[in-house]
């Protein structure tokens, strides 16, 4: 077994990886860029050695570099996390050279999945599904016909240079073939200047589903099961989880043995994943097709542990230094159900713009990598622990940084069944504390509670179908709303009583009302705060909370259920209760004023399409236009620089500039106006 | 005797109904309250005890005569926020407009001469049309005897104006001379000459909400401190505020008891401080990190945001926070920031308020709007504040202290108590840069060597050890442990004792 390991990333791959290498023994070097001076793997590792500056191609990806601290270090193998150098033949074999290990495949087998059109040839060699589709341009509706209904309806078919909608027209059965191939011809050679058209199968309600391959030297090559990935906003995968609901023990071992085949095909070992994209409209189960092979450990493993008890990054290293599976194929079971989310800093309430910056509070739910505790009770390294675990590289006072993936953390979750794994999901994310950046835990939240995510239809446009308009947090019933207008009735009521205790009165502590009307969007609940619940409305809510003046995150329960809240005073009079994936706004006054509340008018939001906010604190260092100009929609406005990053914002709508409140060179605030539209 | 409860209770009873229902809806509709739910939302419950229900004019010009409305468009008297008393007068729009009539007037001073008498804070709720024309010279020394009274109390109680609707011509030289002014939005505005007369004289076309409504005075003027989003909001705003304040120069700040460790120890700190110097971080977080609870009142947060003051507490006890703000002009001083600043040091000395002063000040705004504006004039009041305060100050340098704004931010020569440094911090007389383009003029041309030497001047000054070397820093401290430093030194300092020469008054350059 290696002495030293040396880890070739950064962030929460660089501590899972660390922290396993702890449990074995094994001695640990971080490389770190300027950006990651500060960052926990770097201290949680033996020794740390700085290899280059912010920008990964000037640091985490320079092999030579990795290679020179191997050595100042005496590091005996790589292990290179993902991303970076992970799939990189031409570093194996720079490692091989200098008798470095690599822990992965081999480089071969690197490069051959490495190329898309050679992974592909080599996948059908091997007798992997690839999606069906014709091989050569095709020219005649006649052949059209033919071809289609070999493949088998629906089919695609798809100019040469197609993409993007344009020149794509899909074709249920014959007469839309007939209908439809010229058609498609005449578009490509319109829009692009190329008449070929291609015809393809295509896949109905598409899911993204995966098989976790780990295999030894030795030839072992086993299966670890599946992961499904199908919840994806713009290709990146937001959920995981494990087994997938789709899958039937026969498509699992069908999946499996085909992945199997085609890492034994190319003389794999280690970690690896084959990606197949999956059509939910076949419920036999077999349209599944190849679509990439993934040579390394991937960012949603944890499922994988969870459900096998195998820790991946302890077997890679096993495998590398040569030792072989003590474990069959009959040995891999599926126990329970894990499920992962990625805490992303973007904010999901402003189309998922990119909200990098300092954390200024970071509490997980439990401790992650970055934590206190050791690797106890996260299951996947140790069977039988908690359901909860983190996996994070940050920490409170940390930066998200620009330069990185703006992942900040990933929660996984482990249960007997896919439900319980997702409610445990849905109180970590309550009890999940982020300030700072943006963040995208209420829409994890929204997911894990979407009635369509809990039913297991998942396809890889879910997000897009599910939140058209973009998300404005979870769904909430009434019974949940009564219970928040009861716990922000009881906020003000704590607030009230523990500002009469106060120096220099006049006589006793003013007394606390029990009555309180609460509103919140504009709604108005009548609560009476009671011993043990309240009477919202006139029903009664058996309920209590451990939240006191000065917290943020609490306790409480109400109608039956448990829930973490995080409840903030937002200014002297509204209150900010999160919880459930939604943030309620409210403001709560003594039910002897409630007439009077009535009197006050409803704002009317400004028309925020009318106007260019500010979406986040900035400088203005361009601005595109000048007033009276007529801009259409997608047209730049004006860039913002933030955190060194520049960000162009762009007329949602026609219009003309009326007004602009803002000159180059100003410092702007979250949500100021920067101009006016009519 | 029977027949005088009868008429107690037929003239309470046209006491609270003012201007009469069809004045009292339209103030609804506007979604304004009246003078009389406001200090129900304003004050403790059943708290509020009137004055001088039945005073009413005796103007007897222009049939005024015959229009006798019980209080005469004010209410006034006392009441208790949170248990501790305060005086307060509240105009009611619905009785002529809230107009100000002699006896209107005499019964805001009464007010005010009771509070000034027992030590209380007054807190005035505005809403009125104006002078009551009928009455003429009258009135205006009605104004004149309520702005005796604004002056004799300042810095013995403090006074809080609340604008909930007109504010004009002489009536805003009141609240002008109080402590405090919040606004109602988009229902309250304060001007000398209304849009009108503005039009007439000048030929400028502005509205009211442009001219004076409570947007311009926050971020504009900085007439008002604040501003909230209805009346509801903004009383209870006032309330809060309130409780951060002392009754007056005689009493101690109000204690308000914590669960929050005074040795809170905050370790995210340490890492505040970006690795580059000129990226900025936000400031508000160290004030948070701070205090009790994380709990700031913020004055004037939309004016001037390169520098940011506002009240918190520490073991339960009032501070005043004053820091310079990195995140908007670098946290330079500047007119606007420096005027606003001395206004609120001199607040809190006036009121016994230990002061907490963060500094990241990279120096003065230079230019030529600046230098023509009067930046010697208005710096100079910052310096002078700080200079003249005599209560408990500690300063923590948390990054640049940089040339005469070093001097201003309550440095260690203006009799700071405690002044710490975080080990960021780089007290020096400029940037090293400029200073070695200055020392090493003749070397202009040659990179290599400015290079060199501003390294020599970094690696000598960029540091908060000269500065401490010279005990002008007192403790190099760890930024983790900020809080426990500053509670600890006001605590240690509560029985400071210090004070100024007599003299009749200082001359603060205005």
């Amino acid at each position: 077994m290696f002495s030293k390991i040396l880890i070739a990333n950064r962030g929460e791959i660089a501590c899972r990886v660390i922290q396993t290498c702890k449990r074995m023994g094994i001695a640990t070097v971080a490389v770190y860029s300027d950006a990651d001076a500060r960052a926990p793997f770097v201290k949680m590792a033996d020794e740390a050695v700085h290899i280059g500056a912010a920008p990964a191609a000037e640091s985490y990806l320079l092999a030579d570099k990795i290679i020179e601290a191997c050595k100042q270090t005496g590091a005996e193998a790589v292990h290179p996390g993902y991303g970076f150098l992970s799939e990189r033949a031409s570093f194996v074999e720079a490692l091989d050279k200098e008798g470095i290990v690599f822990i992965g495949p081999p480089a071969k087998a690197i490069a051959a999945m490495g190329d898309k059109i050679e992974s592909k040839k080599l996948a059908k060699e091997a007798g992997v599904n690839t999606v069906p589709g014709s091989k050569d341009a095709i020219d005649t509706t006649e052949e059209a016909l033919k071809i289609s209904n070999e493949i088998g309806y629906p089919v695609m078919m798809k100019a040469s240079a197609g993409g993007g909608g344009k020149g794509m027209r899909l074709a249920w059965n014959d007469k839309d073939v007939e209908e439809g191939f010229e058609a498609t011809k005449r578009e490509g050679l319109n829009s692009f200047g190329d008449d070929r058209v291609f015809i393809e199968k295509f896949i109905e309600d598409p899911r993204h589903i995966e098989i976790q391959i780990l295999a030894d030297r030795q030839g072992n090559t086993l299966y670890l099961n599946e992961r499904e990935c199908s919840i994806q906003r713009r290709h990146q995968k937001v959920v995981e989880e494990a087994p997938s609901p789709f899958v039937t023990p026969e498509m699992r071992k069908a999946m499996g043995e085909q992945a199997v085949a085609l890492s034994q095909a190319v003389g794999y070992f280690s970690a690896g994943t084959v990606e197949l994209i999956v059509s939910g409209a076949d419920k036999t189960g077999e349209s599944f097709y190849f679509l990439e092979m993934n040579t390394r450990l991937q960012v949603e493993h944890p499922v994988t542990e969870a459900i096998t008890g195998v820790d991946l990054v302890e077997w890679m290293i096993r495998v590398a230094a040569g030792e072989e599976l003590p474990f069959k194929q009959d040995d891999i079971g599926i126990d329970g159900w894990s499920i992962e989310t990625r805490v992303y800093a973007e904010d999901p309430y402003r189309n998922f713009l990119p909200s990098i910056g300092r954390l200024v509070r970071y509490e997980p739910p439990v401790p992650g990598w970055t934590g206190a505790s050791g690797p106890a009770g996260r299951r996947g390294h140790e069977m039988g622990g908690g359901g909860i675990r983190v996996d994070d590289g940050v920490f409170e006072g940390g930066e998200v940084s620009i330069f990185y993936d703006p992942m900040i953390a990933k929660l996984i979750t482990w249960g007997p069944t896919r439900d319980a794994a997702a409610d445990l999901q849905v109180e970590a994310l309550d009890a999940f504390r982020v300030e700072g950046p943006g963040h995208n835990i209420d829409f994890l939240s929204a997911i894990m509670q979407h009635p369509r995510f809990r039913s297991g239809e998942l396809t890889t446009g879910f997000i897009a179908e599910e939140y058209p308009e973009g998300f404005q947090g979870a769904a909430v019933d009434e019974p949940r709303l009564k219970l928040v207008a009861a716990l922000i009735a009881g906020a003000q009521c704590s607030v009230m009583a523990h500002e009469g205790q106060i120096s220099g009165r006049l006589d006793g502590a003013p007394k606390v009302p029990s009555d309180w009307v609460v509103k919140i969007d504009g709604r108005t609940f009548e609560v009476v705060l009671g011993e043990g619940g309240a009477t919202v409305d006139g029903e009664w809510i058996t309920g209590t909370t451990d939240w006191q003046p000065g917290m943020v995150l609490a306790a409480a329960n109400g109608n039956g259920e448990n829930l973490a809240i995080q409840l903030r005073r937002e200014t002297s009079a509204i209150w900010a209760l999160t919880t459930r994936g939604r943030t309620h706004k409210g403001l709560a006054v003594p039910a002897r004023l409630a007439p009077l509340l009535d009197h006050m008018i409803e704002k009317e939001p400004p028309d925020l399409s009318k106007m260019l906010i500010c979406p986040m604190p900035g400088l203005l260092v361009k601005l595109h236009v000048a007033e009276g100009d007529e801009v259409q929609p997608g047209q730049p406005l004006a860039t913002v620089e933030a955190m060194k990053m520049e960000n162009i914002l762009r007329a949602e709508k026609e219009g003309t500039i009326s007004s602009i409140n803002a000159a180059e060179g100003d410092s702007l605030a979250v949500d100021e106006v920067i101009l006016e539209l009519e | 005797m029977s027949a005088n409860i009868a008429e107690m209770e037929k003239r309470r009873e046209a006491a609270r109904m003012g201007g009469g229902q069809k004045r009292i809806d339209a103030q609804h509709a506007k979604g304004k309250l009246t003078a009389r739910e406001r200090l129900d939302v304003l004050l403790d419950e059943g708290s509020f005890e009137e004055l001088d229900t039945y005073v009413v004019h005796d103007c007897t010009d222009f049939g005024m005569e015959d229009q006798q409305i019980m209080g005469d468009g004010v209410v006034t008297g006392s009441g208790t926020i949170n248990g501790r008393l305060v005086y307060v007068f509240s105009q009611d729009f619905t009785v002529f407009g809230g107009s100000l009539s002699k006896r209107h007037a005499e019964k805001i001073c009464k007010v005010m001469d009771t509070a000034m008498k027992v030590g209380a804070p007054v807190i005035g709720l505005n809403d009125s049309g104006g002078a009551r024309i009928q009455e003429g010279v009258a009135s205006l020394g009605g104004y004149a005897e309520v702005f005796q009274r604004n002056v004799l109390a300042s810095g013995v109680i403090p006074q809080i104006s609340v604008i909930m609707g007109p504010c004009a011509g002489g009536a805003v030289y009141s609240p002008a001379m109080t402590d405090f002014i919040f606004m109602v939005k988009d229902s309250s505005y304060m001007f000398v000459t209304g849009p009108e007369v503005v039009k007439t004289v000048t030929n400028e076309v502005v509205t009211q909400e442009e001219l004076g409504g409570a947007v311009t005075h926050t971020t504009k003027t900085s007439v008002a401190d604040d501003a909230f989003e209805n009346d509801i909001e903004t009383l209870m705003a006032t309330r809060r505020f309130f409780d951060f304040l002392p009754l007056s120069n005689r009493e101690p700040v109000p204690e308000m008891p914590s669960n929050d460790p005074w040795d809170r120890r905050e370790d995210s700190l340490d890492t505040l401080i970006p690795d580059n110097a000129n990226q900025p971080y936000d400031m508000h977080e160290v004030i948070s990190k701070t205090l009790d609870d994380g709990d700031f009142f913020e004055i004037q947060p939309k004016h001037a945001g390169n520098i940011i003051c506002g009240f918190g507490r520490v073991e339960g006890r009032t501070v005043g926070v004053v820091a310079n703000q990195p995140m908007v002009l670098a946290g330079v001083l500047d007119i606007n920031s420096s005027k606003k600043a001395a206004r609120f040091v001199r607040f809190c000395d006036a009121f016994d308020i230990p002061i907490v002063t963060f500094v990241d000040v990279p120096g003065f705004l230079p230019g030529t709007s600046q230098e023509l504006g009067g930046i010697i004039k208005h710096g100079a009041k910052l310096l002078f504040a700080y200079a003249e305060a005599t209560v408990p100050k500690i300063t923590v340098i948390t990054r640049k202290a940089y040339g005469g704004a070093y001097d201003v931010m309550a440095s260690k020569h203006l009799r700071g108590d405690l002044n710490y440094a975080w080990p960021t911090a780089e007290i020096a007389v400029m940037g090293a840069k400029g200073a070695v383009e200055i020392i090493f003029r003749q070397d202009r041309d040659d990179p290599e060597k400015i290079a060199e030497k501003t390294k020599e001047y970094e690696d000598r000054f960029a540091n908060p050890f000269v500065a401490a070397s010279r005990g002008y820093i007192d403790e190099v401290i760890y930024p983790h442990s900020t809080r426990r430093r500053i509670a600890l030194g006001l605590r240690k300092l509560r029985g400071k004792e210090l004070s100024n020469p007599w003299k009749k008054h200082d001359n603060i350059p205005l």
